[in-house]
């Protein structure tokens, strides 16, 4: 995908519009490595239609010089599938965060996963209301003291990546903002991903957040915990990977691999039909505490909604021809008055 | 079907007869009636007709609760209304004679299924005697008829069996029907071949219909039958249509006039499912058809599409419109075009689903946050959706706006014959799309207004050098960026009003039917307009003649309606709600106004609407 001729600058990709979320945010990170990316892409700038809802990671639209809509709180897959059914030939994307698309919009998600709309999800999770100033997320983890929690978040968080794979999704991954060169790389295969890719991004929220993913960005958790996926690659990790995943009838084990041998060792397949692996991985840690799988857990091919419903419009006119008015009332019925 | 006999006298002639066919909600009786009046239309009679059936799919069978009815009104002059009392009862059951037996005009025509009036359906019906027997039918005209042995009879060589065999008795009564009111039978069999073809149903179906005509024929108490001659209706080509059904193909007229695909995004919902079905059906017209997760997602797609170059629709009724309501203001606010579909049922809440009222003008005119006018339009009657649909389409384009084209149960599922138009003669207004930046230094502002119409440019996904965004954030003028300036705010919104009050350009001026000089106005809105234009056209040949003016725009309103209600000195305005309209001509035009209020969940009757004009014009005050 990524094309030497590249006709793109990131500036290109640049609004004229004055970046406005927290200085330290993990959104410009995210936002950077979108630009860059897109200029890469052998794709057209105005085929590229970004659509998000409401919350900090929702403004992004208005800094891609791309087409964008900024809409309503959780509604951007509904937007989205709007778009992307009446023109399949655009790039189009959704730009969400954990309560736009896990709460108020966790129903939109959830069915635009199913159908297999081709549209590239990129969910920003920060595990915390920002916009509205530090309420407890979907996200967020049981005991969360926020200013909506005083005692204690008691709400069972999502894990986003089991959710995905729950609704049937086709491709779905996870990212962490400041990994940089691995978030660029899921991100462009979610492109080269015909349907419904659905990628969570680790998000940090320095202001009322921080930190969230220590234990996956900081040291020494960084090498101890973050299991990063590779396909037809034995699942290992830890500074020497000395560390792997078996994943089994009973879901998946963190084991020495000195004590089982390599070849015990579960190889990633995200393109094995069958969702439980990925599924059994994602259930390895529920939130960003332990090791912790990153990368693209599935990516599968199927038809897409619009790819079917247009099959369909094209069947019944060729076998229907196009279709007139003057027909349809006369194959209703119709009478003459002289 | 066999010749009448010379023993049998000529039919008795009518101009005019309502038939109610009335039975348990499983027995068929929407089937028999929309065959029966098939029949009509293809006979020339001019048509009305009314579904009035339960919410439930099988209420208890033999239940007050159960009965489902289907009135149709034949004539052989221009009607305007289903009618107001049943001339004719067709009732299958005793529940189904005790729901209507009211409704019947004195001295009418019963003609009730004698097999079902056993010990179990008379007390579900809570009848402690047998009607039949007891004498309280003294008073209209009784016929009975063993419709289920007889049906049994009918079918027995076709092979439907079981309790499948009863299923054809509505086609027993249709046929009986049928032979008293002289319809011709081709129309029925015809259609019971190209439904059924060689299914042993359709056997039955017709081979119960043809011993309900023959019964007719052969048994003296019939013999004293009716005609209604074709009416004479302007010449032309006509079709039988429901509302729900005109308002689909108004809409892919609408859509082809602006030559825009139509893309529907809907949920199901009551009254306006047949909008979606109608329109699923119809991929070849190149229309996509989205059914959404719920109400929300399915103007968000509809929007979606309208930004990508589609005509977005949404169908929905009342509780749907409430649940949209962010993503109208969404629209209002990003300036695309959409058509929102309205088809009202009797609220607040659930209500009564299958239940007509016009319980949401006031949330069409005002039920979004902040400051957010849109156009609202009613369709008048069933064909009347078809041209309602084409103009809200081609507004929502022209203006860049959402529009509400508001229906109602009534409309939805009545039927009238509609003089089909010529679809070639429907005026094309191409939507323009944006193609070259409209700025200084060859920038695109999404904001910069048409002079006239005051609309945004609509800049589509994939044209090259047209990038923008655009939101629920307030806009700045003309770059449509992000602004909280105060003035721009202001500005802004009254922007918006001024865009949506100039869509009163749309309105052809206001005709003041009936007697402009009177001393009262009659104004009315939507599917009322039969009823009150009959019930003005009564009082008239009773010596009471008003004026009537029928609004079809709700917002804007015609430019000229402000001078036209100073002229009367008393203005009634009958409404299927609380008073809806009458409250915005009080607040916008400070006239005294009158209202005729109903909510039972049935239309006017023409009797009301005119005897309320009557007392008023008798009234010297």
């Amino acid at each position: 995908m990524t094309d030497a001729t590249t006709r793109y600058a990131r500036a290109d990709f640049q609004s004229d519009q004055e970046v406005r979320w927290c200085p330290g945010c993990g959104d410009y990170t995210i936002l950077a490595t979108l630009q860059n990316l897109l200029a890469d892409l052998d794709i057209d700038r105005e085929k590229h239609v970004f659509v998000s809802g409401i919350g900090c990671a929702s403004r992004l639209p208005y800094y891609m010089n791309t087409y964008g809509v900024h809409s309503i709180h959780g509604r951007a897959p509904a937007l989205a599938t709007g778009i992307a059914v009446a023109n399949p030939e655009l790039t189009t994307w959704v730009i969400t965060g954990d309560g736009d698309a896990l709460s108020i919009g966790g129903n939109h998600l959830i069915h635009m996963l199913r159908r297999n709309i081709n549209v590239n999800i990129v969910l920003f999770n920060n595990q915390i209301y920002g916009l509205t100033k530090g309420q407890y997320s979907p996200t967020s983890e049981v005991g969360k003291r926020t200013r909506t929690s005083p005692a204690g978040s008691i709400d069972r968080p999502f894990n986003p990546v089991s959710l995905a794979l729950g609704a049937e999704a086709s491709f779905v991954a996870r990212a962490i903002d400041m990994d940089r060169n691995h978030t660029r790389m899921v991100l462009e295969a979610a492109v080269a991903h015909r349907g419904s890719a659905f990628i969570e991004v680790y998000q940090n929220c320095n202001v009322f957040n921080d930190k969230a993913f220590a234990a996956l960005t900081g040291r020494p958790g960084r090498d101890e915990n973050r299991i990063t996926l590779e396909p037809g690659q034995p699942i290992l990790f830890g500074p020497d990977h000395e560390r792997g995943v078996i994943v089994g009838a009973t879901g998946a084990r963190v084991v020495d691999v000195a004590e089982v041998g390599i070849d015990a060792i579960s190889v990633h397949d995200p393109a094995n039909p069958d969702p439980s692996m990925a599924f059994a991985l994602s259930r390895l840690s529920h939130g960003p505490y332990g090791p912790t799988p990153i990368g693209i857990f599935r990516d599968v091919m199927r038809d897409t909604y619009e790819e079917r419903l247009h099959r369909q419009i094209d069947e019944a006119k060729a076998k229907r021809g196009p279709g007139t008015l003057a027909d349809l009332v006369k194959a209703h019925g119709t009478w003459t008055i002289e | 079907m066999a010749d009448k006999t010379l023993t049998i006298p000529p039919p008795e002639q009518r101009d005019r007869v309502v038939i109610r066919f009335a039975g348990d909600s499983g027995d068929g009786m929407q089937l028999a009636g929309s065959r029966f009046t098939a029949a009509s239309a293809a006979f020339g009679n001019d048509l009305v007709t009314f579904p009035n059936y339960p919410a439930e799919i099988r209420a208890p069978a033999g239940t007050l609760p159960g009965v489902s009815s289907f009135q149709v009104h034949i004539a052989d002059w221009d009607i305007l209304t289903a009618g107001d009392r049943p001339d004719v009862l067709v009732a299958m059951n005793p529940a189904a004679l005790k729901a209507n037996i009211e409704e019947l005009r004195p001295g009418g025509l019963v003609l009730v299924n004698r097999d079902s009036f056993d010990e179990r359906n008379l007390a579900k019906a809570g009848y402690e005697s047998n009607p039949l027997e007891d004498g309280s039918l003294r008073g209209v005209h009784l016929l009975t008829a063993p419709m289920e042995e007889l049906t049994k009879i009918a079918v027995k060589d076709t092979g439907v069996t079981g309790r499948a065999v009863l299923r054809s008795k509505n086609f027993f009564a249709l046929g009986l029907i049928s032979w008293m009111f002289n319809r011709p039978t081709e129309p029925v069999l015809d259609w019971i071949e190209a439904k059924f073809g060689d299914d042993p149903v359709g056997k039955a179906n017709a081979e119960a219909f043809r011993a309900g005509f023959n019964f007719g024929i052969t048994t003296e108490e019939f013999h004293h039958t009716y005609e209604i001659h074709p009416a004479k209706l302007t010449p032309g080509v006509y079709s039988n249509v429901t509302g729900n059904r005109a308002l689909a193909w108004g809409l892919i007229a609408g859509a082809e006039a602006v030559e825009r695909p139509l893309l529907l995004g809907s949920y199901p919902i009551t009254p306006a499912t047949s909008i979606l079905e109608e329109l699923a059906r119809l991929k070849h017209f190149g229309i996509s058809t989205v059914q959404a997760e719920d109400e929300i997602a399915a103007v968000g797609i509809a929007l979606g599409a309208s930004f990508a170059g589609h005509i977005g629709v949404t169908t929905t009724s009342g509780p749907g419109l409430a649940l949209k309501s962010e993503t109208i203001s969404l629209a209002v606010m990003t300036e695309l075009p959409l058509v929102i579909v309205d088809v009202q049922r009797a609220g607040p809440s659930t209500g009564l689903p299958t239940k007509v009222e016009q319980g949401d003008l006031g949330m069409a005119l005002y039920g979004r946050h902040g400051e957010a006018p849109l156009p609202v339009i009613a369709a008048a009657s069933p064909g009347d959706a078809f041209n309602a649909a084409i103009e809200a389409v081609r507004v929502a384009v022209k203006y860049m706006t959402p529009v509400i084209l508001l229906s109602d149960g009534y409309i939805a599922n009545s039927s009238e014959p509609w003089k089909v138009p010529d679809f070639d003669a429907i005026v094309e207004t191409p939507a323009q799309f944006a193609t070259e930046p409209n700025g200084p230094d060859g920038r695109f502002l999404p904001y910069l207004r048409d002079p006239d119409t005051l609309a945004r440019p609509w800049a589509i996904p994939g044209t090259p050098g047209l990038e923008h965004r655009i939101g629920g954030l307030e806009k700045q003028d003309l770059t449509g960026n992000v602004s909280y300036d105060p003035e721009n705010h202001q500005h802004m919104t009254a922007l918006r009003e001024a865009k949506i009050a100039q869509v009163a350009d749309e309105i052809t001026p206001i005709t003041v039917a009936g007697n402009p000089d009177s001393e009262l106005l009659v104004v009315s809105w939507g599917s009322t307009f039969g009823a009150v234009r009959a019930g003005r056209n009564n009082a008239e040949k009773l010596g009471f003649p008003a004026a009537h003016v029928h609004l079809r725009w709700l917002h804007p309103m015609p430019r000229d309606l402000g001078p036209i209600l100073q002229r009367y000195n008393k203005i009634l305005v009958p409404e299927l709600n609380r008073g809806q309209l009458a409250r915005l001509l009080r607040s916008d035009y400070l006239v005294a106004t009158i209202s005729l209020n109903k909510t039972q969940g049935i239309p006017f009757k023409a009797i009301e609407i005119s005897d309320k004009i009557v007392e008023l014009l008798k009234d010297p005050s």
